[in-house]
């Protein structure tokens, strides 16, 4: 891919990340996958480790992400990532591999799979987007969606009693011995973007340390599903998700804690 | 190597290692647990990779994962783990990626019990997951024949990046008896891995392995080019054991443990004066069709004997395209039909026939 030659009297001061491709995405107007892949590009070029990062895309919205990551990628069954990643770094323990998935796929069909790696602490990373609905099947109910949430297969909004409660992912996995870093996020806010890039750096460099499983939640929208517009879409986010979904880490190994430290 | 007495589940795992395995994912299910068991010994101590995943549907996605990295891999379950598995065999088979699974099966349907079974022949021939594939299906009838065929298998699944699949009934899987291994090959190197696999996107363009084909015209090349290789590997690699058919004038045909009760029933009813010969397929998929057709010119008549309820035999009378009589006998809930019991059946067919061969 040819860049652009720079003129002497200016510096480059913003640029693609080599960890990103030249394909235009698919994902909707307002959608927040863009940001979070730009931000898991730039932790890559940063580290230094595209050449030698593996990623896996789920099935969900984010199943063409293949496309859109420099890097070598796989794709998994719904739920199955994590697993798959498994084999990968086992066999190959000297990539740097991460699981993208959503939240119909880690929470739900995938529930298994994600909580044996953090138990198991598998040393790779996985970023999980919550956005609190199936986008890529039309709107449905997911295991996050909020109580009262209007869905396609919740349409007179979730009722607890008989769907149960949403799914806090980041507390469930972060209470996990084999989980070295755990954190949630929001990509909702200039604010929240920067302090989500800085959780998934730590993430990626709790995998380079060996120091075990490393998730990173992170609140998202869906413009679309939600039949918002898109700053609606993140106001509502703020709002409601966040409230649910309590920002803030909630497993820092001593490791982790050490790497923190030491920057 | 001299002969060593072997059960037949450490010698399947054993004959692996000797393969150059580099990883096993698995989860325990009797009657395969033995096979996890021995992997769970030898391939720490080898410095390989052994996980006991937290169930098949896991086990077989880190195989696929390990497959896509490039490892030579494999798993081992039993009939209603291979349930689970079916999924991610699907998945395997669209991406291409070569992977080794055994089969000890067990009797079904449901959680059925774990004595020695063929219940399984359809699934593994023909519905082993959704969508277009067949894997590579191999049958052995003795524990000699299982280490040969889990070489074969390795060699196999490289040779076309595709699945091959070891079923032997849990009967081969527990016994014992005298068997000679593999020596040791060396094990493939991490900078020796295949060029397709996923080892990081350095000095070359980022490698995608999906089995994703949006577009109807996408998936149908896809679907045609799976169709072309799995012509190939019917082409070239039909395998199967005849035993006195030269002068047969009608066969038996069976798999597995079965198929090799089948030759005591061969030796039996020629003592009796009845010309049987028997047909032993060992590929699985691919049938020995086109064996059996020729045979269909000779023979008056055939009987399928199975561990099941019938399943093979479906295979036996595409092939003979109703060219003779084919006749089915089997035993079901984990019972291996004994010679004494096929015997009469063999007979009764004799007589039905006594006329010659029908036109």
């Amino acid at each position: 891919m040819a860049m652009v030659e720079i003129p002497a009297d200016m510096e480059l001061v913003y640029k693609r990340p080599e960890s990103l491709t030249l394909a235009h995405t698919h994902y909707c107007p307002g959608c927040t996958h863009g940001v979070i892949h730009r931000l898991i590009a730039e932790v890559l070029d940063e580290l230094d480790v595209r050449e030698r990062t593996i990623g896996i895309a789920p099935v969900g919205c984010s199943v063409l992400a293949y496309y859109y990551f420099n890097v070598d990628m796989a794709e998994a069954a719904h739920g199955r990532a994590p697993a798959m990643a498994t084999g990968i770094k086992r066999v190959s323990p000297d990539k740097v591999v991460f699981t993208y998935q959503g939240d119909g796929d880690l929470a739900a069909i995938g529930t298994s799979e994600i909580i044996q790696v953090a138990n198991r602490g598998e040393p790779f990373t996985t970023i999980f987007v919550n956005n609190a609905i199936y986008g890529m099947t039309g709107g449905q109910m997911a295991p996050t969606t909020l109580p009262g949430q209007v869905t396609t297969s919740s349409p007179t909004g979730r009722d607890v009693e008989t769907t149960g409660w949403p799914m806090r992912m980041a507390e469930l996995i972060g209470i996990l011995p084999g989980a070295a870093y755990v954190t949630r996020q929001a990509v909702l806010d200039g604010p929240g973007i920067r302090r989500t890039k800085k959780a998934i750096k730590l993430a990626f460099q709790s995998q380079l340390g060996g120091l075990g499983f490393s998730m990173v939640e992170i609140i998202s929208t869906c413009s679309t599903n939600w039949h918002m517009g898109p700053v609606e879409a993140l106001e509502w986010a703020k709002e409601h998700m966040v409230a649910y979904y309590p920002l803030g880490d909630t497993k820092v190994s001593d490791g982790v804690r050490a790497l923190m430290e030491g920057r | 190597m001299p002969k060593e007495l072997l059960e037949g589940n450490a010698a399947i795992a054993e004959a692996a290692i000797r393969a150059g395995v580099e990883a096993y994912f698995g989860y325990p299910i009797t009657p395969q647990t033995e096979v996890l068991e021995h992997f769970s010994e030898r391939l720490p101590e080898l410095g390989r990779v052994f996980l006991q995943a937290e169930s098949e549907v896991a086990a077989i996605n880190m195989v696929y994962g390990a497959a896509c990295a490039g490892a030579r891999v494999m798993t081992s379950s039993s009939s209603p783990g291979i349930s689970l598995m079916q999924e991610g065999l699907s998945y395997i088979a669209c991406s291409e990626v070569p992977v080794v699974v055994a089969n000890i099966m067990r009797g079904g349907p449901g959680l059925g019990n774990v004595q020695p079974s063929q219940g399984d022949y359809f699934q593994a021939v023909k519905t082993t997951g959704h969508g277009d594939f067949h894997m590579i299906v191999l049958a052995p009838a003795t524990v000699q024949e299982a280490i040969d065929l889990v070489v074969l298998a390795f060699d196999l699944a490289e040779k076309y990046n595709t699945i091959a699949m070891v079923v032997a009934d849990g009967a081969i899987g527990q016994m014992m008896e005298p068997a000679e291994l593999p020596p040791m090959r060396p094990v493939r190197l991490p900078k020796e891995r295949p060029a397709w696999a996923l080892t990081g996107a350095k000095g070359r363009e980022h490698i995608i392995i999906t089995s994703l084909y949006l577009g109807a015209e996408n998936l149908e090349r896809v679907n045609l080019r799976l169709q072309e290789k799995l012509k190939k590997i019917a082409a070239s690699e039909v395998r199967w054991k005849e035993y006195s058919t030269d002068d047969a004038d009608l066969l038996l045909v069976a798999f597995g443990t079965v198929g090799r009760v089948c030759q005591t029933v061969v030796r039996e009813a020629r003592a009796k004066g009845i010309k049987v010969g028997l047909l032993r397929p060992i590929t699985l998929w691919p049938f020995p069709s086109a064996r059996l057709n020729e045979l269909a010119h000779q023979v008056r008549g055939m009987l399928a004997v199975e561990m099941s309820a019938g399943q093979m035999v479906e295979d036996v009378r595409l092939a003979v395209e109703g060219r003779c009589p084919v006749r089915f006998y089997g035993r079901l809930g984990g019972i291996v039909p004994l010679a004494d019991e096929i015997l009469p059946e063999l007979e009764k067919l004799d007589a039905e026939l006594a006329g010659g061969k029908e036109s």
